[in-house]
């Protein structure tokens, strides 16, 4: 590492991957068309509470990472972007999250989430089989039309159509646990979803199945705007576009991806990133 | 006795045989408690299971030489005839089951899915109380009370009112069973399905439940099986019957009242069918019994992940 000269290991992860995500001239997200716009969220367990004040834009097909030390609230927030977090009793929410100019909070909840889909941690394809998976999102919103015309489009974007068109009809747990990841995005897409919400969805997998993941994720910024919880910066380093660093349940700084891990403008942002707490 | 503490003391005393003579002995003491205990408890393991045995052996033994066609197709031959069989019994035990898991098992299945899916904290907690408390209550207080609001008002024994008996004794166990079953579904599958924009009902209904599906079949049908073997609850509810009971408003003959009618009875001929009703009956509690566990083994290969 000394020979190199950098002492930030997040650099040179940067530096190795330099051009293959981002988006060259974009230096903040000031201009570009915007998906959510999340102003003053505060959120409440109980009387406890975990998301303070929290300001942050996301803007339309880029990838957003969220990034923080366990328990600083990234899958609460997450969370709270297609409303699975009402689902936790005795939860409270203040502030306002627009979709597309819309108030999240006084939409249809089952519009919303349709329009925002989610990739949860550990992959959770249903027990049925592998076409039932994909075709359910569709059935439940009463799409009634070539329902083996979508799910093979969706298993297409999601890169799993070529391992699986042979036994479409057998058990979703017959797969390894990436392409049962792979096939919970499919499901997640089939409903075309103009956003896609992921949970560490590379935490319970391998690197090789990892970086199929990534590699997907790159494939599919053409069409959905996605937003990621990762507790690994690599990850977030490589595959997203923006970044947002959160400590104890506060957003400390939202910057380019790039930026971020190179000049981080908060010290606290700094001593996560290079490894100093975490 | 702890195996690494072993291995520590061992460890100390083997370099000096100063006092070893102690330790010998706390060494022999140790192994022999272990000896002891494991006799123990392995004895009363055998005798679990030695009791089951002897019951079969001990119903195949007297009512196997009476099982014959004749049994399972004749009504109970008229006194001092030789032959007859139980035809009517086993009929009527069937349309007893019937008519209870018609009432038990739709009220048992949406009371679980309501206990484990929906709710606040308060009720369901009392309900969960009085479910217990429901399972709790003996047999023939629930005979008492189908009694009392049947065959009272309806005048007489009838099939119907010894199936709601049997009903009633159902339902607290069908409760319980399929909350469990449908607990044991992992969040992460309920949530997947709301993420996708299913209502709670939606996911319950195409997700939740059918995820649990084989454990709530095996749950119901070890409540059937169980109730099959009631007696005190038919006694004043459905009654008895030497002959046929047309519909379902006559009092009505079953396997468990048939054979505590033929055990008690004076006759030898009465005995032998009353070992053989015993035989059936619990032939058909191992059955639903072996059968449970086959579909449950069936899906732990299934939920593999």
């Amino acid at each position: 590492m000394a020979v190199t000269g950098v002492p930030n290991p997040a650099i040179s992860v940067r530096m190795r991957l330099a051009g293959a995500p981002g988006h060259p001239g974009e230096t903040s997200t000031a201009g570009l068309p915007l998906r959510f716009k999340i102003s003053n969220l505060n959120f409440f367990y109980g009387p406890k509470q975990a998301l303070f004040d929290i300001n942050l834009d996301v803007p339309v097909n880029r990838v957003t990472a969220l990034i923080g030390p366990s328990g600083c609230g990234k899958s609460t927030f997450l969370r709270n972007l297609n409303r699975m977090q009402e689902t936790i009793r005795q939860t409270r929410l203040e502030g306002k999250i627009l979709l597309d100019g819309q108030d999240v909070l006084q939409m249809d909840v089952v519009k919303l989430r349709r329009r925002v889909g989610m990739v949860f941690q550990r992959p959770n394809p249903f027990p049925k089989s592998i076409f039932e998976n994909v075709a359910y999102g569709l059935k439940i919103n009463g799409y009634s039309g070539r329902l083996k015309e979508h799910v093979e489009k969706s298993l297409r974007r999601a890169a799993l159509w070529d391992e699986v068109k042979d036994k479409l009809n057998q058990s979703a747990y017959a797969l390894s646990g990436g392409q049962q990841q792979r096939l919970c995005i499919a499901r997640a897409l089939a409903v075309d979803p103009e956003v896609l919400l992921l949970d560490e969805p590379c935490s319970a997998l391998d690197p090789v199945t990892t970086a199929k993941i990534e590699e997907l994720m790159f494939q599919l910024k053409g069409i959905c705007t996605m937003v990621i919880v990762t507790h690994n910066m690599q990850q977030a380093a490589r595959a997203s576009d923006f970044t947002a660093f959160l400590l104890d349940g506060k957003l400390i700084e939202h910057a380019v991806t790039s930026r971020l891990f190179t000049t981080p403008a908060d010290p606290r942002t700094e001593a996560y990133i290079t490894g100093r707490f975490g | 006795m702890n195996d690494s503490l072993n291995g520590q003391t061992n460890g100390i005393a083997s370099p000096s045989t100063r006092g070893s003579i102690a330790m010998k002995l706390r060494m022999l003491w140790r192994k022999s408690l272990n000896l002891v205990m494991l006799s123990v408890t392995a004895a009363c393991a055998v005798v679990t299971v030695s009791v089951l045995g002897f019951i079969l052996g001990y119903l195949v033994w007297h009512g196997g030489s009476s099982l014959s066609w004749n049994f399972f197709s004749k009504l109970p031959a008229p006194l001092g005839e030789t032959g007859g069989g139980l035809a009517n019994a086993i009929v009527g035990s069937g349309k007893l089951l019937l008519i209870a898991s018609l009432i038990g098992i739709p009220i048992g299945l949406m009371g679980g899915v309501y206990l484990a899916e929906f709710g606040g904290r308060t009720f369901p907690f009392m309900v969960r109380y009085a479910t217990d408390l429901l399972n709790g209550v003996p047999s023939i207080i629930i005979g008492i009370f189908a009694y009392t609001v049947v065959v009272v008002p309806m005048h007489h024994f009838s099939t119907l009112a010894g199936g709601c008996a049997l009903g009633i004794i159902m339902i607290p166990i069908a409760v319980r069973s399929t909350e469990e079953f449908l607990r044991a579904v992992p969040r992460g599958l309920r949530e997947a399905a709301m993420a996708l924009g299913a209502s709670k009902w939606r996911t319950v209904a195409t997700v939740v439940v059918p995820a649990a599906f084989q454990g709530i079949l095996t749950g119901l049908m070890l409540d059937v099986a169980r109730v099959a073997g009631e007696t005190a609850p038919l006694l004043f509810t459905a009654f008895s019957n030497r002959y046929w009971s047309p519909g379902w408003n006559q009092p009505i003959a079953s396997l468990p009242v048939m054979i505590y009618t033929y055990a008690i009875g004076p006759y030898e001929e009465w005995h032998q069918q009353a070992w053989a009703g015993g035989l059936v009956l619990m032939g058909l509690v191992l059955v639903a019994n072996i059968g449970a566990r086959l579909v449950l083994s069936r899906r732990a290969s299934f939920s593999r992940s």
